[in-house]
């Protein structure tokens, strides 16, 4: 079973949602895909942590081989090649590793390299197998860290996982939701929180994946992501409160169900809810 | 000699386009021959690489000279490979640029930005 939890932007709660679900639950995983800033292991601060590099693979020209015929640069449908003065020149920023260059020269002439753009960390946190993924600053795609931290976790794969998403609805997100069971979309009781929400609704849709809304930072006020979901009728798997106990817990970057009988009560019955979801 | 102008329309009274890599039509005027021409710009419509891709348009039309108020920095390489010349427009209009080209009163194209890279189009 693999639990997706997302938001249209930073800060609404995912990373909130996703460490204490996985608290709460049996021996499982948790998959930080944020690969931009990832900030689940400062909750977790796992023990016995394996690392592995992530890298893509970069054309290489020989420039003796090459006969000018352009068909590489005329293939590549990211152009990241360009054909100048009888030589080949490659954007890396711009390539997407589809090796298609490779493949198509008739003389032999492109093989590629190997260029690192990441690495994967993974550890224990008491029942909890923590992954990590991190891109290196100035790279332009997490797909690839994504890809293999999903597909070759560096721990065996648990029956059950916890995916945080990056936020937005961009590829980094769909990469991670792809193979999902579940989407647990997280959404802040603001019209701008509607605005988010409704971004990550139409992606899960259009992904055909299950879903549901955990309301966070509720109030006593009026709710305008309670009203989305009403209206579009989107399940309400349940509501976190707004409450200053909770927010100092999470900022001292404590995992709030392992500290209060309060809270892991309700991230238990908050999973029981996405089971439900699920069963039917 | 070839220069290129990206521009909005193809039409003799169209401006200059404030986007070098995503601009609808480059117009391309010959000094010697004084004829213009509109080039479609097949790389306005890429997902991605459209710097790369209009400049490498250039290059195989032989232009020598690019006059646009801006360039990224893909662009720019790929330019600058071919001993293109670039040089900054002084207003939207193309006669005025054309005419201070002549005169050699356009200044060389001096900061190259990083891209928009589908961030600040439109």
């Amino acid at each position: 079973m693999k639990i997706a939890v997302l938001s249209g932007k930073g800060g609404t709660g995912k990373t909130l949602v996703s460490v204490n679900l996985a608290s709460v639950a049996d021996t499982c995983s948790y998959m930080d895909c944020d690969v931009e800033e990832p900030n689940g292991n400062f909750f977790f601060k796992p023990k016995e942590v394996k690392e592995k590099k992530v890298s893509v693979c970069i054309p290489v020209f020989d420039n003796t081989k090459c006969t000018g015929c352009r068909k590489c640069v005329d293939f590549c449908k990211f152009n990241a090649l360009a054909y100048i003065k009888d030589r080949v020149f490659i954007f890396e920023e711009v390539c997407h590793s589809c090796g298609g260059c490779v493949l198509l020269c008739p003389e032999d002439a492109v093989s590629e390299k190997k260029k690192v753009i990441g690495t994967l960390e993974a550890g224990v946190s008491e029942q909890v197998h923590v992954h990590t993924g991190t891109m290196k600053t100035g790279e332009v795609s997490g797909v690839p860290i994504i890809k293999e931290m999903l597909e070759n976790p560096l721990t065996p794969k648990d029956a059950m996982t916890f995916i945080d998403c990056p936020p937005g609805s961009a590829c980094i997100v769909m990469e991670s939701i792809k193979d999902v069971d579940f989407c647990v979309l997280v959404a802040e009781p603001t019209v701008f929180g509607v605005h988010n929400l409704s971004m990550v609704y139409e992606l899960v849709k259009l992904f055909k994946k299950p879903h549901g809304v955990i309301l966070n930072k509720c109030m006593d006020a009026e709710n305008p992501a309670e009203a989305y979901c009403l209206e579009h009728r989107i399940p309400i798997l349940g509501r976190i409160p707004f409450d200053k106990e909770l927010g100092a817990l999470n900022s001292d970057a404590k995992i709030v169900s392992r500290e209060s009988e309060k809270y892991h009560s309700l991230f238990s019955s908050l999973l029981q809810n996405i089971m439900k979801e699920v069963a039917q | 000699m070839k220069i290129a102008i990206p521009v909005n329309e193809n039409d003799v009274k169209t401006t200059v386009c404030p986007s070098f890599g995503r601009t609808p039509y480059f117009l391309i005027y010959n000094t010697e021959t004084r004829e213009s021409s509109f080039l479609n710009n097949s790389a306005a419509a890429s997902q991605g690489g459209a710097g790369i891709l209009a400049a490498q348009t250039l290059v195989d039309q032989q232009v020598e000279s690019v006059l646009t108020p801006r360039c990224g920095k893909n662009a720019a390489d790929v330019l600058q490979a071919a001993q293109v010349k670039l040089y900054r427009t002084m207003n939207d209009s193309i006669e005025d640029n054309l005419t201070a080209f002549q005169a050699k009163a356009l200044s060389p194209l001096a900061e190259i930005h990083p891209g928009f890279h589908n961030h600040g189009g439109k």
